[in-house]
């Protein structure tokens, strides 16, 4: 089958999709976007997390056929490629809450989602909006620096304007 | 402290200055990759025309394979290839860490669940999984070895009849995998002058990996008859010596290069899709893809092992140990993997940080056909911790002691003795890590109270579930610290090489680092190019991809890639500098008196002396030419384990951690939630501390996962109940607590900067504080992990 959607604001159309593919699939193998992670093809991990429509999903579990004419946001779109790193990306990094970084994109789709929401969460905010988001080798701590760096800076921002 | 060179060509008073050098939390070099999504892990190779690859593994725990049926699988469109045994190229059809006992497709007998039987390769990963459910396998079921009792039966089925390796002459039964005693002292006469003594069966269960990028990599035939292979591993060429034979190619026609590593911890030290994924490609002439999913994954590498300990210490009124026995029987599973050398490991550490001058040791590794257990974050250690950890509890409350100062009256230090006769010739300051954990101020009680509003079931046992607002909830702090190896052990020869080039490229000097280091998440790469920062004073540092072009950089296991591929790193630029100086002494020496001064350093692009005044810009010196060199680090020898006594300098460095868990039980849920879990560590230099409290911290959560969570249930048929995500649980943001950490940097001159290996240590820990913690609230005994819930509340 053919799918249409848009990703990251670009329209894009993938042929000869087999009906039992994920959106995952057709993100990471079809268009050339294979930022958003596969660890586990059950919805338990996290790390395949994109927008959908302004929901964040796990794409593994979504059809692609259910994607058909929906916009999608993964990780390579958080960036904006006029001015760099999203403030998230940034705060990943600064906050050392990156080491292998196979759940760094699900988790910055997740942290984005947040900080939309709830601009400026408490601790336990932050671990219940995050928990369908696995990590294994940071022990999250430093997550959980990150999300609360990228809030603190987020709030200068607004105090500033 | 300060750290010296052991192994420069000469001492300098003064380290060199380097921005973003050693010391400073410099950010990796991978990081923006990694957050972009561009960062290009295994799983995400892609080449034209390339096929996917599909594992069909066995359903039965052992069985006899009496034929296979390929042709309907053949038969599905879009499928170019189905291997068995029968297909293989050469005589050679085992592989294996330390044993060649691993059948690269099962030849005639399955010894566990999962094991490889036959390959697929098509163009679709769903059609290669399609063709490989019409693959006709007939089995004949044999009976399982499970457990010792069925495994060390006379008449146990024996799974490896043929062993050739060097353990079998000395083992009683030919299931055992290996056998190692320690005995040292008379222990029957000390626990004559014993007060009290204490005894106890510790049970830990199958913990896994689970790191979170599944086995993946790419095979690329090429015209000469060889292959490239690009994949995710800990140990690039270990792998190509195992890969090669069984290719029946020489090793430099097998060109390994290192994709992006999603974790490993152990897990990727074996080897899973490399030969498997090489097999297709030769055979179909096209690149071959191969990605595990989670349930492949959970099959595709090996475990940590189950053990069951059995311990016995003795205790003067005083407070101070006799005497321990113990034995320690580890589940090994259907091959050998690395259990050998977990198996030395458990032995020698098993009395942990404590002086004790009278024990008698056992520690064995089985043949069962449950599966196949090997490396995972602290080897052969973390089961032993549990267990003398829950012992020095037991011990401290029959004497009526404070835990923590029980063990402090019993913690080595610097020049303590280890069972195996080795002194610890460098800092050891388990008191002071204890004392450290203790003071930190204890976390506020019933933090789930807001004002005036419905209590915060968050921060409760049983989170959101909302099991309870409080009611019998009970608060527990518990203790514990542990004491790992760092490097390979008994009598191996550990080394690691890297290559560093300097030249000047637009005018600034520049270095490029080549080694064979798996970068696996832990920063490896970082820590590479701080080294050559302060060593050569440049700031401009290339690190190239991990690949077999370059000497063996080692396994990125066991602790020890900062010490091993650093040391390398820095040795080759400790060659480097001589080498500039050698020039510039040609060029300039007449200029100066300085440059015949033997202490002359290199800082910001020029050569200075040790007061730091320069005597040239190294644009200068070099003066067009690149210093190129490649060089092999090694740590100082160790010698193998007595295999009667256990004695010998077998270990190369030691690693110390304490915790204090601050847990929270339901009790009469048996529902657990760990409040704080603090760590103190001595790392001998933090070389970047933020990566070495991001490995603390992954490491304390590591073991918390395996307190009450963790494990791969198997049950008497040797079958795995629960390979995937849904049912092996790993901890979550909301199962994980606030992890302070402490780091404590006494150094340990023999090794570069100080520097002690951090990666393990916390992982050991972590899991008895935690069950510590669990006790003191409930009482209990519990003398297994993962605590379940019906431990707690006994309920059957």
């Amino acid at each position: 089958m053919r799918v249409t959607l848009t990703v990251n604001g670009r329209r894009h159309q993938a042929d000869d999709v087999w009906e039992g593919e994920s959106l995952l699939y057709v993100l990471r193998e079809r268009l050339g976007l294979p930022g958003s992670k596969n660890a586990c093809e059950q919805g338990e991990c996290g790390s395949c997390t994109v927008r959908l429509d302004d929901v964040p999903v796990c794409s593994c579990l979504v059809a692609a056929g259910q994607a058909q004419d929906r916009d999608v946001v993964t990780v390579e779109g958080l960036a904006d490629p006029g001015t760099g790193l999203a403030p998230v990306q940034q705060a990943f990094l600064d906050a050392g809450a990156v080491q292998c970084g196979f759940c760094t994109p699900g988790l910055l789709v997740a942290t984005d989602d947040l900080l939309r929401h709830c601009p400026q969460p408490t601790d336990a905010d932050i671990r219940e909006a995050l928990s369908g988001n696995l990590c294994r080798c940071t022990g999250y701590e430093k997550i959980l620096d990150a999300v609360r760096l990228a809030a603190a800076r987020s709030g200068e921002t607004a105090g500033e304007r | 402290m300060t750290a010296e060179p052991t192994r420069g060509p000469r001492r300098l008073t003064r380290a060199p200055r380097a921005a973003q050098g050693v010391g400073v939390s410099v950010a990796r070099p991978d990081g923006t990759l990694k957050v972009t999504g561009e960062f290009a892990y295994a799983s995400d190779m892609w080449h034209e025309d390339m096929l996917w690859g599909h594992t069909l593994r066995s359903p039965h725990a052992h069985a006899r394979v009496l034929s296979i049926d390929i042709a309907a699988a053949l038969a599905v469109p879009g499928v170019y290839a189905v291997l068995t045994h029968d297909d293989l190229p050469t005589s050679q059809t085992r592989y294996g860490l330390e044993c060649l006992d691993t059948p690269v497709l099962a030849d005639g007998v399955v010894r566990h669940h999962g094991e490889p039987v036959a390959l697929v390769a098509a163009d679709h990963p769903e059609t290669a999984r399609r063709a490989a459910a019409r693959i006709a396998v007939d089995y004949e079921p044999l009976p399982v070895v499970h457990d010792e009792a069925t495994a060390l039966a006379d008449d146990a089925p024996v799974l490896h009849p043929h062993r050739d390796d060097h353990h079998a002459p000395h083992v009683r039964h030919p299931n055992i995998v290996h056998r190692q005693p320690v005995r040292r002292g008379d222990p029957d006469a000390a626990a004559a002058r014993a007060d009290v003594i204490v005894t106890g069966t510790y049970t830990v269960g199958m913990q896994d990996q689970a790191f979170l990028g599944p086995e993946s990599g790419l095979a690329v035939p090429a015209e000469d008859g060889g292959v490239d292979l690009y994949v995710a591993t800990q140990w690039l060429h270990s792998d190509l010596r195992q890969i090669a034979p069984v290719l029946g190619l020489p090793e430099d026609k097998v060109r390994m290069t290192l994709s992006g590593v999603g974790g490993a911890f152990g897990g990727r030290e074996d080897l899973s899709m490399q030969i498997h994924g090489c097999l297709l490609a030769l055979r179909t002439g096209k690149p071959v893809k191969m990605v595990y999913d989670r349930f492949q994954s959970f099959f595709g590498h090996v475990h940590r092992h189950p053990a069951t300990l059995w311990y016995e210490h003795g205790a003067t009124r005083e407070g101070l140990l006799t005497h321990m026995r113990c034995r320690i029987v580890l589940d090994g599973g259907a091959y050998a993997s690395s259990s050998p050398a977990v198996v030395g490991n458990a032995a020698s550490l098993s009395a942990g940080p404590y002086v004790v001058d009278h024990v008698d040791i056992e520690a064995l590794a089985l043949y069962t056909n449950n599966p196949p257990c090997g490396a995972m974050r602290g080897f052969g250690a973390v089961q032993a911790c549990f267990a003398y950890e829950s012992q020095m509890d037991k011990l401290a409350a029959e004497l009526g002691l404070d835990p923590v100062e029980f063990r402090r009256r019993n913690a080595m230090s610097q020049g303590s003795r280890l069972p195996t006769g080795q002194v610890v010739d460098a800092p050891a300051p388990v008191a002071e890590l204890l004392r450290r954990v203790k003071a930190l101020p204890l976390p506020p009680e019933r933090q789930w109270e807001t004002a005036g509003a419905a209590p915060d079931v968050r921060a409760l046992p049983g989170g959101l579930s909302n099991t309870t607002h409080g009611e019998g909830v009970v608060r527990g702090v518990g203790y514990a610290v542990g004491i790992k190896n760092v490097g390979f052990s008994e009598g191996f020869d550990d080394y690691s090489t890297a290559r560093v080039r300097l030249e000047v490229a637009g005018g600034e000097p520049v270095a490029t680092v080549h080694t064979a280091a798996a970068e696996v998440g832990q920063g490896g790469v970082t820590v590479q190019a701080q080294i050559v920062r302060t060593e050569l004073g440049v700031q401009q540092v290339t690190i190239q991809p991990a690949d077999t072009r370059v000497g063996s950089a080692g396994s990125t296991s066991a602790s020890r890639q900062t010490y091993m591929t650093g040391g390398a790193v820095r040795h080759t630029c400790e060659a480097i500098r001589e080498r500039v100086l050698a020039l510039g002494r040609a060029r300039f020496g007449g200029t100066h008196p300085a440059w015949e001064h033997a202490e002359l350093l290199l800082e910001d692009g020029k050569v200075v002396t040790e007061a730091g005044e320069v005597l040239a810009a190294l644009a200068d010196v070099l003066d067009g030419q690149a210093i190129d060199i490649e060089q092999e680090f090694r740590h100082r020898p160790t010698q193998p384990f007595d295999r009667m006594t256990g004695q010998g300098f077998g270990h190369v460095q030691y690693s110390f951690a304490a915790h204090r868990a601050v847990v929270e039980v339901d009790t009469e849920l048996g529902l657990v939630k760990v409040v704080e879990l603090a760590c103190a560590q001595d790392v001998g230099k933090a070389v970047n501390p933020q990566a070495v409290a991001g490995q603390i911290q992954g490491g304390t959560v590591q073991g918390l996962g395996l307190a009450v969570m963790e494990e791969i249930l198997v049950g008497p048929d040797a079958k795995v109940r629960n390979p995937s995500f849904t049912d092996y649980l790993i901890p979550t943001i909301l199962d994980t607590p606030t992890l302070p950490v402490d780091i404590l940097e006494l150094a340990d001159h023999h090794a570069p900067y100080g520097l002690r290996g951090a990666g393990e240590a916390p992982t050991l820990s972590s899991t008895p504080a935690v069950v510590s913690a669990i006790r003191a609230a409930t009482g209990r005994a519990l003398t297994r992990v993962p605590v379940r819930p019906e431990h707690i509340t006994d309920t059957p």
